[in-house]
């Protein structure tokens, strides 16, 4: 009895706390369905009445959103695809290759996790205006191409491969390029997975190094935009909303669909870190 | 060519593409930014670099006297002091729920509490401004269903703070618990099962035996948090714009403004060290705690 009692106060607890932490996003949903000023009115009103999609085809007809849509992806796939590059290859020297200044530069990397991105950013800004790529998506990817969080995380895996294994493909022939093509590769992809969603989500949640460096709006991403649109629309609630749903949506869904290896991603980096 | 050499070369080859990314791109502007924060480098800089000159410690000094500064620092230190644990707690209680052997479907609830984790920030602090909308929000509503009165959440300067505390804490609960159920996860089950043996209470259990094994764990997921909170800007510079009089401006906004707005790169630089110093400030004193524990 005492333990079916204890039981129904766990899973009401659960639910409750679950459905509270949901109501913001539903809410968000919801009223991105409602006609013009339904959102925020007397009575309260949870759902839309009647439901109607004219924000949506509001922002894509008359306020560019997939402009912005269309900025986002391409960021967050260019910085994914060349971090994965880079961050592996350079993950997998520090983990299996001997070279000269490995090991300061190993405490280097360390140190420099330290260090918040704020204060890079000015003369970064400076920098990247010489270089001819301030208001360039290239302003956002280069910068991004390679991270030491990146190196750190596929480091500590790439330890685990077997040194026989690597020496014997090297006995067989095997060039060092292919080796890590066809063997360490293969055998970092769960790494290699968890790194690519993290890149990808963090990417396209990015938010202040997006809004320096893209000044124009041809080239915002949606956070950018979102947030430009909310400081001129104030008013516009339900127009607000579907915005958020169409910046959030697309992250949401990738993260169900991997939420395994993103977090795992989390719990590697912490258990052992 | 033995394997050693060979292994030189094509170490540095694998590894220079990064490097010269984060050499570049990070190292280099990390040194900038320490030097940008002695010159008076302003919006006349930017056409004419000769006008530049080296003017010392100067632009901390004017910082010390702003007292927008002082505001920023302080709002800072609160969003971290008081959104510290309360982010901590239910992240901590939200571990044990989904972690009870009771518990039915821990991977749904888990992935639930994690949800607005992943979501974008700048999305949801427009969707928290419309919630805290003192006439119409859903707040205030439930506020009135429990016969409180309703709260100019983000036009009162007393509770602007708090409610990016509040949003906060939603927002980033879920991160800190699942690492908290990884470490429990990794607790011995025996070590339960003998104190149940010796009749421990459940309360005795979670206080003598999870809290200090917990304690790891605990003080890493209160390290990042804290490094997080300390960057504190989205949220503020989307609901708030730093006010209303100054009571939510962060010291990350007041380095964008007055880096990115009024083109003070020098004394924004100055702000950034500053964030710099308390952030590696934070680390040294989480690393010292972990290892006098460790000893």
């Amino acid at each position: 009895m005492k333990r079916r009692a204890g039981s129904f106060t766990l899973h009401a607890a659960l639910v409750l706390w679950g459905a509270a932490t949901l109501v913001p996003l539903l809410w968000m949903v919801s009223a991105s369905l409602m006609p013009s000023g339904q959102s925020l009115g007397l009575p309260p009103r949870f759902l839309p009445h009647p439901a109607t999609i004219v924000h949506y085809r509001e922002l894509f007809t008359r306020l560019n959103i997939g402009r912005y849509l269309a900025n986002s992806a391409i960021l967050a796939t260019s910085v994914t695809l060349a971090s994965v590059l880079f961050n592996s290859m350079a993950g997998y020297a520090f983990a299996k290759l001997r070279f000269r200044g490995r090991r300061r530069l190993l405490a280097l990397l360390v140190a420099l996790m330290l260090v918040p991105a704020q204060i890079a950013m000015l003369p970064l800004f400076l920098l990247l205006k010489v270089l001819g790529l301030v208001n360039t998506l290239g302003g956002v990817i280069v910068p991004a191409m390679a991270s030491v969080f990146g190196i750190l995380l596929v480091r500590q895996y790439a330890q685990s491969l077997s040194d026989d294994l690597l020496d014997a493909a090297r006995i067989e022939g095997a060039g060092e390029f292919r080796i890590y093509w066809s063997i360490v590769l293969p055998l970092c992809r769960p790494v290699l997975v968890t790194l690519a969603v993290f890149t990808f989500l963090a990417t396209w949640n990015d938010f202040l190094w997006p809004l320096i460096v893209l000044t124009g709006d041809a080239h915002y991403t949606l956070p950018v935009a979102l947030a430009n649109l909310a400081g001129e629309h104030v008013q516009d609630t339900e127009l607000m909303m579907a915005g958020s749903v169409l910046t959030i949506l697309p992250v949401l869904v990738l993260f169900l669909a991997v939420q395994r290896y993103y977090l795992d991603g989390i719990t590697l980096g912490s258990v052992k870190g | 060519m033995s394997a050693g050499t060979r292994n030189t070369r094509f170490g540095w080859v694998f590894a220079a593409p990064a490097l010269l990314v984060i050499g570049i791109f990070f190292l280099l502007p990390i040194a900038a930014g320490l030097v940008l924060s002695l010159v008076n480098f302003d919006i006349y800089s930017i056409g004419d670099p000769s006008t530049i000159r080296f003017i010392g410690p100067r632009h901390y000094a004017a910082l010390f006297r702003d007292p927008a500064f002082g505001q920023a620092l302080r709002n800072t230190l609160l969003f971290v002091v008081v959104g510290l644990p309360l982010t901590l707690l239910p992240a901590l209680g939200a571990a044990l729920l989904v972690n009870a052997r009771l518990t039915r479907f821990p991977s749904l609830f888990r992935t639930v509490f994690f949800a607005p984790v992943v979501t974008t920030l700048v999305a949801v602090a427009v969707v928290w401004r419309a919630l805290y909308h003192p006439r119409f929000g859903l707040i205030n509503h439930a506020l009135a269903f429990v016969h409180l009165r309703p709260i100019d959440w983000l036009g009162d300067p007393r509770w602007a703070l708090p409610a990016i505390i509040l949003l906060a804490s939603w927002k980033n609960f879920g991160y800190d618990m699942v690492i908290l159920v990884a470490a429990l996860k990794n607790m011995n089950p025996e070590v339960f099962e003998a104190a149940r043996i010796d009749g421990a209470s459940s309360f005795r259990q979670f206080f003598h035996i999870t809290l200090p094994l917990l304690r790891p764990a605990l003080l890493f997921v209160a390290f990042i948090t804290a490094v997080g909170y300390f960057q504190l800007f989205a949220e503020p510079y989307v609901m708030t714009l730093g006010g209303p009089l100054n009571s939510t401006l962060s010291v990350a906004l007041m380095m964008y403004r007055e880096g990115f707005r009024w083109w003070n790169l020098g004394y924004a630089a100055a702000i950034a060290v500053v964030l710099f110093a308390i952030i590696l400030a934070v680390s040294l004193a989480g690393y010292a705690l972990q290892r006098r524990r460790e000893l």
